[in-house]
């Protein structure tokens, strides 16, 4: 496990920056402290052998299912568009990128 | 008639299909119903009173159909899944005024079924909270008590069910989401195996560990949903392709007077340790008593590793919450914050904005837990300890049939209690979240009220994968034989 007790504002800043997140200062103490209560709660773990034990990433207990890989048109640029902050009928908008 | 709202949904179901009363009748019960409760318990961010009564009139025009098991039955829905024409947020600001152009499985299937979608419940903001009091939009309270938590993160679910707006609710539980406001508002909830129900149109918080399910007010009436919703949908892989029992039918098969003949119950000792209230403590114990004289044999088991499972299930239901949330970037749906200069900032000040301050703290951590030079320390080894605690929940129920346990080690808390201490509050989980590791079954049947704060109690029946027939038909025996909780006064 890492050295919890020593996370501070910067380490707060790059989960943040991880994340796509900006903190304000007032927040930055704050998680640094919640977090390190947290991490280091976490430290639990460490106490538990698992030297032996392969990871359970998911508790699924048939076989994963395969479908033909066939492109459908099921919704119209109108339905997918519908929500977009901006589009023009055709494309989402977004500031430019070039 | 007697007041339509106190009828329990397969009473209601009765009465429609025999025509005592119609759609539109049971529809405009459970909306004066609401206007009558929402000013004590704010548990619905969402009503829309005109689509329900348009649908209800409908249904009349048509007349009964046997064929559809929930014909006519006004429910609410957690703001977690999508409703086709209906705002859906997950209580969010990143997802204020989105419509979704398409129903959820398990909420096309209620559709189907018949069955009158009111509202929307409120919940913790992408289910991140066990007191819905981290919605963007408000607090619910608990219909026993107003100024208490409802419990949560499906809070909104339990409290519409106890206070008689709706007939059945669907909640989802990632850790104990349905299980946890069920027990703190007196209702039937239940969590059923992972891959039971399709999680298509769900709005993902930890997808391996989240499950759709209904909050009821009676054992059968939640047997009755999840007939409805249950069953694999091929747009959700981890959807399990297995046949649907007959869950109303199969309540019928413990009857007599000594029903839990044969049945081993297990008690998991950490379970009943120190931090469980005496007044839950003094309830759970009553009720397995009753569950003895039913003719069950009650037998203690152990689950070793519960201490590790909060760390454990913190670590994987954050790295998941970081992945899923990502999708939030203010540019296909959602929020998209204003005067903005490049795609960066677009996304950054977007989430920023839009998530609240649980959010941000799962997200983060997860990002952390997840990273360069901690994904073994954190997210491997709490892969390798969910391994270790699913196979001590196999291991155990060998030696019995069911496990039971209490659902919280306390009643309801007061509003705001847990507000500045985050880890303070995931320790309240402690008894729901292992079994969302393991991917197996709970029920919490409400069995009575504590003695110190007169809120209900709920006791947790968890079993093997698929045995929800069991659980029901169990939980239906036991509640048959305890004294009813009765209503909250609101």
């Amino acid at each position: 496990m890492a050295d919890n007790t020593s996370l501070g504002p910067e380490a707060v800043a790059h989960m943040a920056a991880l994340s796509r997140l900006v903190v304000n200062r007032e927040e930055e103490a704050l998680f640094a402290r919640q977090f390190a209560d947290i991490l280091g709660y976490m430290d639990v773990l460490s106490k538990v052998d698992t030297s032996h034990t392969e990871p359970l990433f998911s508790p699924v207990l048939h076989e994963g299912i395969t479908r033909e890989d066939t492109a459908h048109n099921r919704r119209s640029h109108e339905q997918v568009l519908g929500n977009a902050p901006d589009a023009d009928g055709q494309y989402f908008i977004v500031p430019r990128i070039v | 008639m007697t007041d339509i709202c106190s009828l329990s949904l397969t009473a209601l179901c009765h009465a429609l299909q025999t025509k005592q009363v119609s759609a539109e009748e049971a529809a405009q019960a459970c909306l004066t119903r609401i206007e009558a409760t929402e000013p004590a318990v704010d548990a619905l961010l969402l009503v829309d009173a005109q689509a329900a009564l348009a649908h209800a009139r409908e249904l009349d025009a048509a007349g009964p159909d046997p064929a559809q098991p929930l014909w006519g039955v006004p429910v609410t829905v957690k703001d977690a899944l999508c409703t086709r024409g209906m705002v859906t947020t997950a209580a969010s600001r990143i997802l204020e005024g989105f419509t979704p152009f398409y129903d959820a499985f398990a909420v096309r299937r209620l559709r189907e079924a018949g069955a009158i979608i009111l509202g929307k419940a409120n919940m913790d903001e992408f289910a991140m909270g066990s007191g819905t009091e981290n919605s963007a939009y408000k607090k619910t309270r608990n219909p026993w008590d107003s100024t208490k938590t409802p419990g949560g993160s499906s809070g909104g679910s339990a409290a519409s069910v106890a206070a008689g707006q709706c007939f059945a609710s669907l909640g989802t539980d990632t850790g104990g989401s349905i299980r946890q406001p069920a027990s703190f508002c007196g209702c039937v909830g239940l969590k059923p195996t992972y891959g039971r129900v399709s999680r298509y149109g769900l709005i993902a918080y930890g997808s391996s560990l989240d499950q759709i399910g209904p909050l009821t007010r009676t054992v059968e009436d939640c047997a009755r949903m999840l007939a409805v919703i249950a069953g694999h949908d091929a747009r959700d892989n981890t959807s399990a392709p297995c046949p649907v029992e007959d869950y109303p039918a199969a309540l019928a098969a413990l009857s007599g007077d000594r029903p839990l003949q044969g049945l081993k119950l297990g008690l998991p000792r950490e379970f009943f340790g120190q931090g469980l209230a005496q007044e839950v403590r003094d309830v759970c114990e009553a009720a397995i008593q009753q569950a003895a004289s039913l003719g069950a044999e009650i037998v203690e088991v152990s689950l070793p590793h519960t201490d590790a499972a909060i760390a454990t299930y913190y670590i994987i239901a954050m790295a998941e919450a970081s992945s899923n949330l990502a999708r939030f970037d203010g540019v296909r749906y959602g929020r998209r914050a204003p005067d903005v200069k490049n795609l960066e900032e677009l996304y950054v000040l977007s989430r920023s904005q839009g998530f609240g301050q649980e959010v941000k703290r799962r997200i983060m951590l997860g990002a952390y837990v997840l990273s360069s030079g901690y994904y073994d320390a954190y997210y491997r080894k709490a892969a390798q300890v969910r391994r270790i605690i699913r196979d001590e929940y196999l291991s155990a129920l060998q030696q019995c049939d069911l496990l039971c346990a209490p659902v919280s080690p306390v009643t309801a808390w007061p509003l705001g209690s847990h507000s500045t201490d985050p880890l303070e509050a995931y320790l309240m989980d402690a008894y729901t979240l292992s079994l969302n590791l393991a991917g197996l079954p709970g029920l919490s049947l409400p069995v009575g009220l504590g003695a110190d704060s007169r809120m209900p109690v709920g006791l947790q029946l968890m079993g093997p994968a698929f045995g929800e027939a069991r659980l029901l038909a169990v939980a239906h025996a036991l509640e048959c034989a305890l004294p009813a909780l009765g209503s909250p006064a609101l």
